[in-house]
């Protein structure tokens, strides 16, 4: 099969590329090992956090953080998306110094979307709090998605722009024929002038075909859920000091994440829960919500993510062909950007440049 | 409690207390697990404590109970009842929840005696109050001498409903009708099954001897019917159907259905095991060898929870996996195990003369596994209809797990526990592939629910 790209990996950045590329003009194929969003994509806890983002990061989450408020003219969907705002709750006085120091310098590189709140208004946005927290940074316009949904949502909007996914295709190699690539997968050859490597927790593989290993670890992130629950909180909550990621659902239940990793067989990709560290989480969330100590857990589970050893993406042109590309390493934050790579990483491929700053994601970092 | 035991065993049940009795007379620790207060399992409930009255109306299979529950009694097993199991992995470690704390224990050999649950098949006003599963009302009349006061109307497929009426009709209550949805067709293609059944003659017999009785009874028992469906405001008031091409109604605030028992798999799913689709017994089960094993090492299945062979069978199974966990542990060699498993071998052979031929006659027909009916609940958690299956299909999530993904079905308090096989035979209806291609929901732990405070206690020393 010919395309002018052939983007490797079907989740939300593949297919996020493949629409902005699509709706430029280009073929596009998206082959997948899995089913699209069998992974990160899919299972993430859809979390659309712009607070506490890495600096070099800030830039293309603020554009994202409009996107989405917008996401329905992108994608015919509005991907159950709210914005009710994203909080890290300060415990005591050393954690309200370290919210003021992280306020301070986002107000330093120019923008003003982190804000502290004090114990006031706290309590009148988070009634529900345990009695013993002190304020808060907020930032407002911040919220959350259903992870499969928006992931549905790309796919079905670059489908209908023409682009191809093949499904349970995987990559075993790819060489270079005359200007452009032959890619041999599980299901015959591809053809392609441009290559994309958006193969998330998998994406050292096709680095190493191209001559350019990265130091990926992949990691499984555990998330539980509980039964619904009558609504009782409106933002995204999180703890200045303490791994806490807290949210309710559009239909009442709770998602309880915080970056707690389960044991991971990365080849036979099975994932095993911690309890232990999610009794350490179940605690964790009864300390701020003792009303809670008797909700019931329903689910947990574990999905397979690219980490950076920075925690920031890769996001580059392929310093050994110039027509391979890479978009892959959001470290379990990669959600929220989403719309947005694929509009720098168009331009990247396109235009030969982005209208945004990603020279700090660029994979010579790990020369 | 130990943190640590030769041999666990999940289950209290038939399976269970057999290979319990039978493992711990060689001086293993051993210790059984069980969610209910006192032995017996669904099948023998209340067994140790029923009153003789309740005994008779229930039966001579259910008296059976009792010698197994004293045999069990005697034995060095050490047991916990009011222990739910929340999860098990490859490691053989085992999260349990007890008096309201919860730990994890781990064992050298597991036997999972999980036994079986009603098949769940939706139907239009299946989750009206008033609608309930046959074995609601069992457990019910076992466990507390509760029974209908107005009647009931008994509708579905398999040996489970015949009892249930016959019981009922001892009982005293009023049966307004039985509802046999068994296609016609079934009689014939079971046909071939037969000569084998009557090898197990005792169970026709009984059968044949349970519809002889509710027929002198006056029961109305209807057979072939189809379109079942349960109507009212709020409640279920009358029960729908067709009989002969005719539509038909029965007015009842009562409907108990049974559609066959499948097996529990959800912790064999949970410690990855591997899972075959029965065609026969339209359901998922574990696979496994005549002893038990399972494809992950150290644990294995007796009983129900293995594929649906009945209470007997799941005895004998019970015993085999016994002396196939002491093999393991080297407390006896093979040759042993083999001399004492003899009897155990040849009785559960005969035990299932009986079941090709029940399973082909009960054959649930697709059109009641894959509803047809668009606004039909298929996932009662989330509230999911078949018609939002359905069109999840068409938009291109052909796999269970994917419009598990889309739709939020499965994703509820049970587990998907009462739709998964729904969801699978839907989605295989709607793009006409088989239903074993289809895949089952991937389990996600807990595999039964527990409370933040309780998963909170989880004491860290049982953790490895």
């Amino acid at each position: 099969m010919n395309s002018d790209v052939l983007i490797v990996g079907g989740g939300l950045m593949g297919s996020s590329i493949a629409l902005q590329l699509a709706k430029r003009g280009c073929r596009c194929t998206v082959v997948e090992k899995d089913s699209p969003g069998r992974h990160s994509s899919g299972v993430s806890a859809g979390g659309l956090r712009l607070l506490n983002r890495d600096p070099a990061e800030i830039p293309l989450s603020v554009e994202a953080s409009k996107m989405w408020r917008d996401i329905e003219s992108l994608l015919d969907s509005d991907c159950d998306a709210r914005f009710p705002g994203q909080i890290r709750v300060a415990e005591n006085k050393a954690d309200m110094d370290k919210l003021e120091q992280r306020a301070a310098l986002v107000r330093s590189l120019g923008y003003q979307h982190e804000e502290i709140i004090g114990k006031k208004e706290l309590y009148q946005l988070v009634p529900a709090l345990a009695p013993h927290c002190v304020g808060a940074l907020i930032n407002r316009t911040d919220g959350y998605a259903r992870p499969y949904h928006a992931l549905t949502a790309f796919r079905r909007k670059a489908e209908s722009l023409g682009v191809k996914y093949c499904s349970s295709t995987e990559v075993y190699a790819v060489a270079k024929e005359g200007e452009g690539w032959r890619v041999r997968t599980s299901q015959g050859t591809f053809n392609s002038d441009i290559l994309v490597n958006c193969a998330g927790a998998w994406a050292n593989n096709l680095s190493t075909m191209l001559d350019e290993a990265v130091p990926l670890t992949a990691k499984a992130l555990m998330l539980m859920v509980t039964e619904r629950l009558p609504h009782f909180v409106d933002p995204v909550m999180g703890a200045a000091s303490r791994k806490l990621s807290f949210k309710q659902m559009q239909n009442g239940s709770l998602i309880i994440g915080g970056a707690l990793v389960a044991k991971l067989d990365f080849k036979k990709e099975k994932t095993e829960i911690d309890w232990a560290q999610l009794a350490k989480s179940a605690e964790t969330v009864v300390s701020f919500f003792p009303q809670l100590k008797d909700v019931r857990i329903v689910r947990a589970w574990a999905g397979i993510e690219a980490y950076m050893p920075d925690n920031i993406p890769v996001l580059s042109q392929s310093q050994t062909y110039s027509n391979a590309y890479h978009a892959f390493g959001f470290s379990a934050h990669g959600f929220q950007l989403s719309p947005v790579i694929g509009r720098v990483m168009s331009q990247l491929i396109l235009d030969g440049r982005s209208e945004l700053p990603i020279e700090p994601f660029h994979i010579s970092r790990f020369n | 409690m130990n943190k640590h035991y030769q041999l666990l065993i999940i289950g209290g049940g038939p399976a269970g207390l057999a290979a319990a009795t039978t493992a711990s007379e060689h001086g293993i620790s051993c210790a059984v697990l069980d969610e209910q207060a006192t032995p017996g399992g669904q099948i023998y409930r209340a067994i140790e404590s029923i009153p003789d009255q309740r005994a008779k109306q229930l039966g001579s299979e259910y008296q059976r109970g009792k010698a197994i529950a004293a045999a069990f009694r005697k034995s060095d097993a050490e047991y916990y009842p009011e222990t739910k199991v929340w999860s098990l992995n490859k490691d053989r470690e085992v999260g349990i929840l007890r008096q309201d704390k919860t730990r994890i224990i781990s064992a050298d050999q597991i036997i999972v005696a999980s036994g079986a649950m009603e098949r769940p098949v939706p139907f239009p006003g299946w989750t009206l109050p008033g609608v309930m599963q046959a074995g609601a009302g069992q457990i019910l009349f076992k466990s507390a001498g509760v029974v209908p006061d107005n009647g009931v109307v008994l509708a579905g497929s398999g040996p489970l409903l015949l009892l249930l009426a016959w019981q009922y009709l001892h009982a005293g209550v009023e049966v307004k009708a039985l509802l046999d949805v068994t296609p016609l067709g079934n009689h014939i293609t079971a046909m071939p099954k037969f000569p084998r059944a009557l090898l197990a003659h005792h169970y026709l017999t009984k059968g044949i001897g349970y519809q002889i009785e509710l027929k002198r009874a006056g029961i109305p028992m209807l057979f072939a019917v189809s379109d079942l469906r349960a109507e009212g405001e709020g409640q279920c008031q009358r029960v729908c159907f067709k009989h002969s091409g005719k539509q038909k109604t029965i007015e009842s605030e009562l409907l108990l259905t049974h559609f066959g028992v499948i097996p529990h798999t959800w912790l064999t799913q949970a410690a990855d095991c591997k899972h075959q689709w029965d065609n026969s017994q339209q359901c998922w089960r574990p696979e496994h060898d005549e002893w038990g094993n399972t494809t992950i090492d150290g644990i294995l299945v007796a009983g129900d929870g293995a594929g649906i062979n009945g209470a007997r069978s799941a005895e004998h199974a019970g015993r085999l996996a016994g002396l196939e966990a002491l093999q393991a542990l080297k407390m006896i060699s093979r040759d042993e195990r083999d001399r004492l498993a003899v009897k155990d071998r040849k009785w559960m052979r005969d035990e299932r003369h009986i079941r090709p031929f029940l399973e082909k006659y009960y054959q649930i027909p697709k059109s009641l596994l894959a509803t047809a009916e668009d606004k039909t609940i298929v996932c009662r958690c989330e509230e999911i209809t078949a018609g939002e299956i359905r069109q999840a299909v068409r938009d291109g999530h052909d796999n269970t797990n994917q419009v598990k993904f889309f739709t939020r079905c499965g994703m509820g308090p049970c587990q998907g526990r009462q739709c998964s096989n729904a969801v699978a035979h839907i989605v295989a209806d709607e793009t006409l592939k088989p239903v074993e291609q289809m895949g089952h929901f991937r389990g996600r732990p807990p595999v039964a629910p527990l409370t933040l405070e309780q998963l909170a206690s989880l004491k860290k020393e049982g953790v490895k």
